[in-house]
């Protein structure tokens, strides 16, 4: 009780105008709050709007095969091309390509697929754990048992059997994230709504007959966004992790469109023999993305979980 | 607590069936199992006879019974590459892999417990602090790519460590092993500790957040009021609580270790199953792909099985509501 | 001979996010050898904080800020952990609030009792477990072989509290400080403890601080009473004058708000408001805001004076007639 000494008691006396903010601006306000959690947020949308602009911002197409010259195969960072007279910043791979542009191109690559990814898998995770808090009983505990059944196996395992059997390619490590992925915001949004579901209020709409679908969406769903977006966070930081690594064991993303993992693996070969700008800076980059997400993630689960906060 | 372990076994089992039927379907349902299982340089005589004996000429339901049948005595198919046994070629790679495993897992714990204790001890300190950084990074970045810094650093920038491969062996209580010779364990300090990092941080991350907890608990105000040194208070009364759900996870990611284990295994060249894996894929050679994973399945339920147990050991509160229950 | 405990002048300040909380500001209290001091407040009032102050068990952002402890002519605060630790469950022993959070539920009793034992003298297991016993038997648990080998889980409240006592009863301490011991349990066990606590203190001739918000419990157990607001005794004396004749409107307020058979059918008084937040006091009298006899002359906070030959209270008014006037409807 000693802790909560201070926070026990209201002060007495005329209270205060009080502004009540709706909780999107309660929690914009808490999260500017932590520097580290803003620089966080500004190196995503940064590295976001550097995936997205990546055909105007590239210095040169990096799978355009007439754009690169073999004589600037494995130049180091800072050397200038002997074709055009451009700097390669970041130097060059074996067959000549720009490290730059293929980084641009490569993050662009992992975040579509992280991503699209993620947008499947929460669509498919919620409407699974709000059916399952709804209805519950035989088919609440039917889904939770294959949800933790799949829990119960890593990733990394699931993901890699899959495309091992399915083959290469941008749909298929989508199709792989998705399924090693729903059964977390299934559980998430399960637990929460069955919380929100025992409250008497969902009891009157029923007795309002609203229909199932109606409760389940306009009053069992918006009670479990906080926790998704907290999971999402983790979640997306996750998948952009496991699709590099997916490449780097090379069963991911085909050689024709290489996400930051599979220019790692390409540059791995080299690392020992001291190219190391082909594998480092791509490593770097997808470092970066994921820390910047973290850090929004970390802020996200304090700012919207205050019971955690001290 | 019999009933209770038999209940628990059958879940187990229940699972471990749940996969194999997953992984038939995935072989003989959704992909062609001649295509799959038989090697593509057959002759036409040697496809009929293995389609004879896999019984892929009879009904599904038949053909898993088949399937069945043949896993349970260990016939999981035979490698296109090496022409044996799928299940022996694994076994000789199950020791490699589980040496690797088991020495990061006393690393993650033996480094993560008593790092996440301090750090929970004092959360706001510069150590405390430093520790919480450090293991959001071990958290968070890929393990490939932590192994390959590993390797840039200790074996190309400064030359210490070898870069991959398992170095000389010794027999040790029948199972060939790196850790005794000197180079040996030259090859696995690097990915021991590749793989320990991620299990590390999460360790770290669990014994912090649950040390605070636990802090703050009466009980632990009640063993200080009654005397005790602070250090009987944290090696008794703290870390035994926080104990429980370190083991939980501990058992846990043993079993995600081995499959992470093919991470590792591929940066660092470590001859074990994970890399066998890959290697396979490469070669598709399914039969080991499937072997591998029916044999994966069953040691990851079977650890878990027995972290449950132990869980239940350790817990009386557990120990007695599932004797009653 | 000097007073058992005799605490001067103490400051224990919580520094939180939001500021400084001052949970005890400037607390001055002492007992005697054998005697019970009840310790009265509401909850935030600094009783526990007090309590947990005197054993050096405040966590942080707490801490002891400034004043004196002397225990036995010893002075806690100057000497420090080292010192603190060979008292605490020694010569001063400690009850807390709920008996279900005080044992560790991962430990065995026998575990949690040895401990305790050889914590502080050097015997064998067997001779501690012998001890043990014997303190699970003075607190009335019957079997106590049995009770020995149980979990924590397998007790019930009362009985868990009657476990706590034992512990504390061990080394036969010169002080315990009892931190509502009985606000969590039933009403009839409350009476077994009260009465099982009071023998146990009278013939090891302990003495006992007992914290409380009920003054109904304490009003039949202590000696002497000393009521918190805010970090300060705002009123101390013996039990039978400051509950016939409270001087602090607020004491006065505490005693009217306690159902009696005297006022049947009469409506309960209540004090008005809250108690004050401690990162915003007001100044001056700190009930000042609460109080119906509140005026410009209670701006200057008023010191604790002696208004009577033993009873001190903190109050510029203070109410001077010996009894309580029934309030009539």
């Amino acid at each position: 009780m000693t802790n909560s000494i201070a926070s026990d008691l209201e002060p007495v006396g005329t209270p205060g105008p009080v502004r009540i903010d709706s909780p999107v601006r309660r929690v914009a306000k808490e999260f500017v709050e932590d520097p580290v959690a803003v620089v966080g947020l500004v190196l995503f949308v940064l590295i976001a709007l550097i995936a997205i602009l990546a055909p105007w911002l590239a210095p040169q197409n990096p799978y355009d095969l007439a754009q690169l010259d073999i004589m600037d195969g494995g130049l180091p960072p800072g050397e200038v091309s002997f074709g055009t007279g451009d700097t390669y910043w970041l130097g060059t791979d074996q067959q000549g390509r720009d490290m730059v542009s293929a980084i641009i191109y490569g993050l662009r690559i992992s975040l579509v697929v992280a991503t699209m990814s993620l947008g499947i898998a929460i669509t498919i995770g919620t409407v699974v754990g709000v059916t399952a808090a709804y209805f519950g009983g035989k088919l609440d505990s039917f889904i939770m048992r294959i949800v933790d059944l799949q829990l119960s196996f890593p990733a990394i395992l699931v993901a890699l059997i899959l495309l091992a059997l399915l083959g290469r390619g941008v749909d298929k490590v989508i199709l792989a994230l998705v399924i090693v992925q729903w059964a977390y915001y299934a559980r998430t949004v399960r637990s929460s709504a069955i919380v929100e579901r025992r409250k008497d209020y969902i009891d009157a709409a029923r007795c309002l007959a609203l229909s199932n679908r109606r409760i389940m969406f306009r009053h069992l769903l918006p009670n479990c966004v906080p926790p998704l977006i907290v999971v999402a966070t983790v979640q997306i930081a996750q998948a952009i992790a496991l699709e590099a690594t997916l490449s780097f064991l090379g069963v991911g993303v085909p050689i024709t469109e290489p996400s930051l993992g599979l220019l790692i693996a390409n540059g791995y070969d080299y690392l020992l023999s001291g190219r190391y700008w082909i594998s480092l800076f791509p490593g770097i980059a997808l470092v970066l993305t994921i820390i910047a997400i973290n850090l929004v993630g970390d802020r996200l689960r304090d700012v919207l979980n205050p019971r955690l906060s001290t | 607590m019999i009933v209770y372990l038999v209940r628990r076994a059958g879940q187990s089992v229940l699972a471990v069936v749940a996969m194999a039927v997953l992984v038939f379907l995935g072989v003989y349902a959704i992909g062609n199992p001649v295509d799959v299982l038989i090697n593509p340089e057959a002759t036409q005589a040697q496809i009929a006879a293995t389609t004879q004996r896999l019984g892929l000429d009879k009904p599904l339901w038949q053909q898993f019974g088949i399937f069945l049948g043949n896993a349970i005595h260990g016939d999981l198919g035979t490698s296109f590459v090496y022409g044996r046994p799928a299940l022996d070629i694994i076994l000789e790679r199950l020791p490699a892999t589980m040496e690797l495993a088991v020495v990061a897992l006393i690393l993650s714990v033996g480094l993560g417990v008593p790092l996440g204790v301090w750090a929970g001890l004092r959360p706001h300190g510069l150590a405390g602090k430093t520790i919480m950084g450090g293991s959001i990074l071990g958290f968070s970045l890929p393990n490939f790519w932590q192994g390959m810094l590993l390797i840039l650093v200790f074996a190309v920038l400064l030359g210490w460590l070898p870069a991959g491969g398992r170095g000389q062996t010794t027999e040790f209580m029948g199972l060939e092993v790196s850790f005794l010779t000197l180079d040996g364990l030259s090859h696995l300090i690097l990915p021991a500790i590749n793989l320990a990092l991620f299990k590390m941080s999460l360790i770290i991350r669990l014994a912090r957040a649950n040390t605070r907890e636990v802090c703050l608990q009466d009980y632990v105000k009640f063993a200080r009021a009654k005397g005790l040194s602070g250090r009987r208070v944290v090696m008794v009364h703290v870390l035994k609580n926080i104990m429980i759900p370190v083991v939980t996870i501990i058992g846990l990611e043993l079993g995600s270790m081995v499959a992470f284990a093919i991470v590792t295994e591929t940066v660092f060249a470590w001859p074990g199953m994970g890399k066998l894996l890959i290697d396979s894929i490469n070669l598709l050679d399914r039969p080991v792909i499937v072997a591998y994973l029916m044999l994966t399945v069953l040691i990851i339920v079977t650890i878990n099985f027995l972290v449950d147990v132990i869980y239940s050991l350790l817990d009386p509160r557990i120990r007695l509501s599932e004797m009653k229950g | 001979m000097s007073r058992l405990l005799e605490v001067r002048d103490l400051h224990t300040h919580f520094f939180t996010r939001d500021g400084v909380a001052r949970a005890v500001d400037g607390v001055s209290l002492s007992v005697d050898r054998g005697e019970i001091l009840g310790l009265v407040g509401e909850s935030g009032s600094g009783k526990s904080v007090t309590g947990f102050s005197i054993l050096g068990l405040v966590d942080p952002p707490g801490r002891v800020v400034s004043g004196q402890i002397l225990f036995d002519g010893q002075d806690l605060v100057a000497g420090g952990e080292g010192a603190l630790r060979h008292l605490r469950g020694k010569r001063i022993a400690m009850i807390f609030q709920d008996p279900m959070m005080t044992l560790n539920p991962v430990l065995r009793i026998d575990t949690q009792m040895i401990e305790t034992v050889r914590a502080h003298v050097d015997v064998s297991r067997d001779e501690a477990l012998r001890r043990s016993r014997e303190a699970l038997v003075a607190v009335g648990i019957s079997s106590p072989d049995e009770r020995l080998q149980s979990y924590p889980h397998q007790f019930s409240g009362g009985m868990r509290q009657r476990v706590a006592i034992a512990i504390a009863m061990l080394h036969k301490p010169d002080l315990i400080i009892a931190d509502e011991p009985t606000t969590a349990l039933d009403v009839t066990i409350q009476a077994q403890i009260l009465s099982e606590v009071q023998t146990l203190c009278a013939e090891a001739g302990t003495a006992l601080i007992w914290i409380t918000h009920d003054l109904a419990v304490v009003s039949g157990l202590a000696d002497r009473l000393a009521v918190m607001y805010a970090g300060r005794i705002i009123e101390e004396g013996p039990t039978s004058r400051i509950i016939a004749a409270p001087m602090h409107p607020y004491t006065r307020g505490l005693i009217e708000s306690v159902p009696h058979g005297k006022r049947h059918g009469a409506l309960l008084s209540q004090i008005k408001g809250m108690t004050p937040s401690l990162l915003k006091l007001p100044s001056g009298c700190k009930f000042r805001p609460r109080c119906p006899r509140a005026d410009d002359a209670c701006t200057p906070e008023p010191p604790l004076e002696a208004a009577r030959p033993g009873h001190s209270v903190r109050c510029v008014h203070p109410h001077t007639e010996s009894r309580i006037e029934v309030p009539t409807t």
